[in-house]
């Protein structure tokens, strides 16, 4: 428990030091809200579908929480060319209390970052429907944190080169983020588009968001189901960090 | 001195694919002597220290380390030994006392004893005073000095420095060996550490081994080497031993990324 908890601390900490990071990462989703925000509101509006700053705030969120619960991927790939892995890897315990800490903190990290967000979409003029809901959209948000860090995990412990990340970002995190109807609604979708949004794990953490934080009618597959799926993609996912970690060779 | 080595490596070899990095190798290490692994690039040096280590399986032999079975218990090896590897293994966005502090609850020493041993070491090693600052900060030396510190916050019967002076000023070095002779009296910890430095592994080691092509070449103290190969230093010694055929190493993954993140990091 307190390998555990030593390692979770460290990502905490680390985050918490790097300012300048904390700033640089406000700019995607700035840009999002800022930009297409504004700039699609009118459209959106037209189209008859209410405010669309209202409609895509869980989508960033959900988008900060993503971007960053995976750079924990790329962290673990500076452990392991920068030594610090290779000394939790020599010590007495047990490596699957390393890859929770490590995940665990990674995924909290990620929340910290949403709540970032979160409070910035608030000063952009969005507005939850009730504050009762904010607590529950948290809980959310853990869940999505903990799926994307999970999945970090294993992919970190899987490719050993910086090349390698860049492919997951483009091939990967990207499409994650721009199939999982973070800036569009998912009824009305062309067929295949509609096929992939349903298998993109995001989808299901920004749908429930938005039924928790901007009413009910408004989540597409109702937030139980959502968080059913996320639990499940979940547990599959930290399975698999565990099982990848397991098989790191220094 | 107890007869009973503290490390005994039998017969050991480790393959990669087709490639037999270390050949039948064998050796005893006393406990408390300064054991000096000598041997050129790609010698296999490296690859033995990660079997002694647990990093790596070898593929056929038997490694023993204060009588356990390196194999067979490695959590239990692992609590016996410290280990510096060649590459820097700190956290340089922690401070000194916090990647101590790391170690000693992944090693598991209590709170109390840890505060207690993290103090002796960084006023031994001479970086108390800069305990409070991120590693990041600090020069190779220190830095260095910092792993050393924490290989041996949880009281190891054995220390493995690989390398523990390349890239540092002949100032750094000095003082790196100094400590390193003062650790058998303070600590009574037995060290098994490899230098490229020749000079360096006669002033400090009570017995070297010298590898090349994956096998032992020779064993016993500075003084034997040279009398053994009839030469007057121990770097004439070691280079009638081992040739003075240059060995190059391909880049590895790892090389391609140190490079890369020299680049990111300016």
């Amino acid at each position: 428990m307190a390998v555990v908890f030593v390692l979770w601390l460290r990502e905490v900490k680390k985050y918490l030091r790097s300012r300048v990071q904390i700033v640089a990462s406000l700019g995607g989703p700035l840009m999002y809200l800022g930009v297409l925000g504004f700039g699609l509101g009118p459209v959106f509006q037209r189209a008859g579908e209410g405010s669309y700053l209202q409609f895509m705030a869980p989508g960033v969120i959900g988008m900060a929480v993503l971007f960053t619960a995976m750079f924990s991927g790329i962290a673990m790939l500076w452990d392991r060319q920068f030594g610090f892995l290779k000394e939790t890897l020599v010590a007495p315990v047990p490596r699957l209390a390393i890859m929770i800490g490590r995940t665990l903190g990674g995924a909290t990290v990620a929340v910290l970052q949403g709540t970032l967000i979160f409070v910035v979409t608030l000063i952009a003029g969005f507005r939850p429907v009730s504050v009762l809901a904010v607590p529950l959209a948290f809980l959310l948000i853990a869940l999505v944190a903990v799926v994307f860090a999970a999945l970090a995990t294993a992919i970190g412990s899987t490719i050993k080169e910086m090349q390698g990340f860049q492919m997951v970002m483009n091939f990967l995190v990207m499409p994650i983020f721009f199939l999982s109807g973070a800036l569009y609604p998912l009824p009305g979708l062309p067929r295949v588009l509609a096929a992939l949004t349903r298998v993109d794990p995001l989808t299901y953490g920004v749908d429930g968001m938005r039924g928790l934080l901007i009413g009910r009618g408004s989540a597409h597959f109702g937030v139980a189901f959502d968080v059913a799926v996320l639990l499940a993609v979940g547990v599959v996912f930290v399975a698999a960090g565990a099982w990848r970690f397991s098989k790191i060779e220094a | 001195m107890s007869d009973r080595p503290i490390l005994r490596v039998q017969h050991i070899a480790k393959s990669f694919g087709t490639v037999l990095a270390v050949n039948d190798v064998s050796f005893d290490v006393r406990p408390g002597e300064i054991f000096a692994f000598l041997g050129p690039n790609g010698a296999g040096k490296t690859t033995t220290i990660k079997m002694l280590t647990t990093l790596l399986r070898p593929t056929t032999g038997s490694l023993e380390l204060d009588g356990l079975d390196v194999t067979m218990h490695p959590t239990e090896v692992r609590k016996r030994f410290g280990v510096v590897f060649q590459d820097p293994s700190l956290d340089s966005e922690l401070t000194a006392w916090e990647n101590m502090d790391i170690h000693g609850v992944l090693y598991h020493v209590a709170r109390h004893a840890r505060r207690a041993r993290c103090e002796v070491l960084l006023r031994m090693f001479e970086l108390y005073e800069r305990r409070d600052d991120l590693v990041k900060t600090f020069s190779g030396g220190m830095k260095r000095r910092l792993e050393i510190a924490r290989g041996l916050l949880h009281t190891p019967k054995v220390l493995f420095l690989d390398e523990p002076t390349l890239g540092l000023d002949p100032q750094s070095r000095n003082q790196m060996w100094t400590h390193v002779r003062n650790l058998r009296a303070t600590e009574g910890v037995t060290v098994f550490l490899t230098t490229h430095y020749m000079d360096e592994a006669d002033r400090v080691a009570d017995r070297i081994a010298v590898i090349d092509h994956g096998r032992i070449v020779a064993t016993g103290s500075s003084a034997e080497l040279k009398q053994q190969t009839g030469t007057d230093s121990l770097e004439a010694a070691f280079l009638a031993l081992t040739g003075t055929m240059i060995r190059d190493e391909s880049a590895t993954a790892a090389d391609q990324m140190r490079q890369v993140a020299r680049v990111w990091r300016r």
